[in-house]
């Protein structure tokens, strides 16, 4: 990247300089040249801000995950005992740590299966598809913090409609959603896949089911295949790619959970939301515990490397690429 | 896209009854039901959350609970401008704010996806790639050395943070999205102005980015909506109510939806609808830029 500094645009270099300035960009004419420098100028602000916002704070994230640090004053280098203390001196790490996975395991296959199973509804030719679609995707759209104060009214435990409906029909006990601990956590689950299964998901399996070639179904129902085996052994297969993708952004989605749980519960009650985010948030900017903070973002990083690694390892077992 | 095209057979053709069509029939109308349950379930709460924001507050609380308010309170939305919260202050922080990060976004990562696109040089690829590698690493890895950066520049508590990076490039999605679309712009529209004399940034500026406005439309729309919603920035930076945006101002009332002992939770359902209706128009009327563009982003992933 040092490259990226080598100044001013050739023009009226000597000829000397000017080869040596080709080759640092790794040109070989005076036109070639004067183009690359300028490919350098129009990439400065990123390269910048690589430098700035990503690479340096790269460097010093990681470095002051070895060490105690409260904004004021300076690092002070301490080992690997930030480590250490979440591994084994943190009562709140594996909690919030298995919270998380818990979320997860619960969202991912709601939230993209939710969005597959519209995308079919939605890809049947009906009338007023796009009112529908509008419809589906509005909840993606509003602000997650309006999400979850409008979600804590809908679920208040006496008074909100959810628990009037569910008594109107005849559940005399309905549960105490984000109130109680025993279902806080799948209620935040809940808001999040309802916000989540008509947005962006959706409509990137419409996309991928505009790519299923007519002729596969044409082919199935010729071999008398119904509406079920059609799904089952055609949109599904050639679907896989599509599903694989948002397999990935689901998992890299859960794992950083956050404004649902800190607006309609901070963490509770008694711990029951207190999710990996939450848990890095309250360290690094409730109790300005940067070194720590740090280090359990590392611990963040990693988790999502490896989810990402294993699912693009065992990817070829099932995703189906058409002629690759 | 092709999704929006609807059927043009009716619903019911005049043909002969067969038991084959009456299957279809039936399997038709078992469709619109499934999509108008989920009409409701998707709509219910946000209809719930426009008639209680035009609630008195007996009516807010009465039992057992009504869902439209006998005389619609139009005037909350005007009350709730004039409480001892700045709402107003938190709906035009924010507003400046997407202004300023959107244009930054657009002009910045069109001018490096430029480069990226149509110029050769070396290390391009290398830095293409570390670019799409940011897009793994979460941001709380980043969070905390950035926060220390702007405290130490003094910028915490004022609305910098939350704007002046994305004038360094917009970031690697919007820079992927441009430079997919420059790559599908023909090369001899370049070359050509190139040999009538016109400079690199002329050819940018007058005739690549003409051709752009879609895309330019799309990624707008995407960086006007993250913006907007943006939660754990102004969480971290921003500490006095005036400064606050939008979302950390609605956790802000909803922690404490009473001023003075006076409840006030119709008022703050109303500043919830105010915070959803500009993302739900302009969704509605880019919505067609909106589904290119994540499908472009979505296909190519």
């Amino acid at each position: 990247m040092a490259v990226a500094e080598t100044g001013a645009p050739a023009q009226g270099t000597p000829d000397s300089k000017a080869s040596l300035l080709s080759r640092l960009v790794g040109a070989q004419t005076p036109f070639q040249t004067k183009r690359a420098v300028w490919g350098y100028i129009y990439a400065a602000p990123w390269i910048l801000g690589l430098i700035i916002f990503w690479g340096g704070p790269i460097i010093a994230s990681f470095y002051f995950g070895f060490t105690e640090y409260a904004v004021i004053g300076s690092p002070k280098f301490t080992g690997l005992s930030n480590y250490i203390r979440a591994f084994s001196g943190d009562e709140l790490f594996w909690p919030s740590l298995g919270r998380t996975f818990s979320f997860a395991g619960l969202y991912i296959p709601f939230a993209v299966g939710g969005a597959l199973v519209l995308a079919v509804l939605l890809n049947q030719k009906l009338m007023g598809t796009t009112l529908f679609r509008t419809l589906f995707f509005v909840p993606h759209l509003i602000p997650a913090v309006a999400l979850a104060v409008v979600w804590t009214f809908l679920l208040a435990p006496r008074v909100g409609p959810v628990n009037e409906f569910l008594r109107a029909i005849g559940i005399s006990d309905p549960p105490g959603w984000l109130a109680s601990r025993d279902s806080a956590l799948a209620s935040v689950t809940m808001i999040n896949v309802w916000a989540a299964m008509g947005g962006n998901t959706m409509l990137i399996f419409l996309a991928g089911l505009q790519g299923v070639p007519q002729e596969l179904y044409d082919a199935a129902s010729i071999d008398g295949g119904g509406a079920w085996a059609k799904f089952r052994h055609v949109t599904l297969p050639m679907l896989t790619p599509t599903i694989f993708f948002n397999v990935v952004l689901a998992v890299i989605g859960a794992l950083k959970v956050f404004t649902t749980a800190w607006v309609a519960t901070q963490g509770g009650p008694s711990y029951a939301t207190w999710f990996f985010a939450l848990h890095i948030y309250f360290q690094a900017f409730q109790y300005f515990r940067l070194g720590y903070g740090s280090a359990l973002a590392w611990v963040l990083a990693a988790v999502l490397l490896f989810f990402t690694w294993v699912q693009v390892r065992y990817s070829r077992r099932w995703v189906h690429y058409e002629g690759g | 896209m092709a999704q929006t095209t609807l059927s043009n057979e009716p619903l019911l053709q005049q043909t002969p009854f067969s038991p084959r069509r009456a299957m279809q029939f039936l399997g038709r109308v078992a469709t619109y039901l499934i999509i108008l349950a989920l009409c409701v379930l998707f709509g219910y709460p946000l209809f719930w959350t426009l008639m209680s924001s035009l609630k008195t507050i007996p009516e807010m609380f009465s039992f057992p609970p009504i869902l439209i308010p006998a005389v619609p309170q139009w005037s909350n939305y005007w009350t709730v401008l004039n409480i001892d919260y700045p709402v107003g202050r938190w709906f035009a922080n924010s507003v400046l704010i997407v202004i300023l990060t959107s244009f930054g976004t657009l002009i910045t990562s069109s001018l490096v996806a430029y480069s990226f696109a149509r110029f050769e040089y070396r290390g391009r690829d290398i830095l293409f790639m570390i670019t799409l590698s940011t897009m793994m690493l979460p941001a709380q890895v980043t969070l905390i050395p950035q926060f220390v950066l702007f405290y130490r520049l003094g910028w915490v508590n004022t609305h910098l943070p939350l704007w002046v990076p994305h004038w360094f490039g917009g970031g690697a999605f919007a820079i992927f999205l441009m430079r997919q679309f420059f790559l599908t712009l023909p090369r001899d529209l370049d070359e050509a102005a190139l040999i009538d004399g016109a400079g690199y940034f002329r050819i940018f500026w007058s005739i690549l980015m003409p051709l752009c406005k879609p895309v330019l439309a799309t990624l707008a729309i995407i960086t006007i909506i993250a913006s907007w919603s943006d939660f754990l920035g102004p969480l971290i930076y921003l500490n006095t109510p005036e400064k606050f945006t939008v979302s950390v101002g609605l956790q802000f009332f909803n922690a404490v939806p009473e001023v003075g002992g006076e409840p006030m939770q119709h008022l703050l359902m109303a500043a919830c609808v105010m915070s959803m209706v500009p993302i739900i128009l302009m969704f509605f009327f880019g919505q067609r830029f909106f589904v290119q563009g994540i499908v472009m982003s979505g296909i190519k992933g």
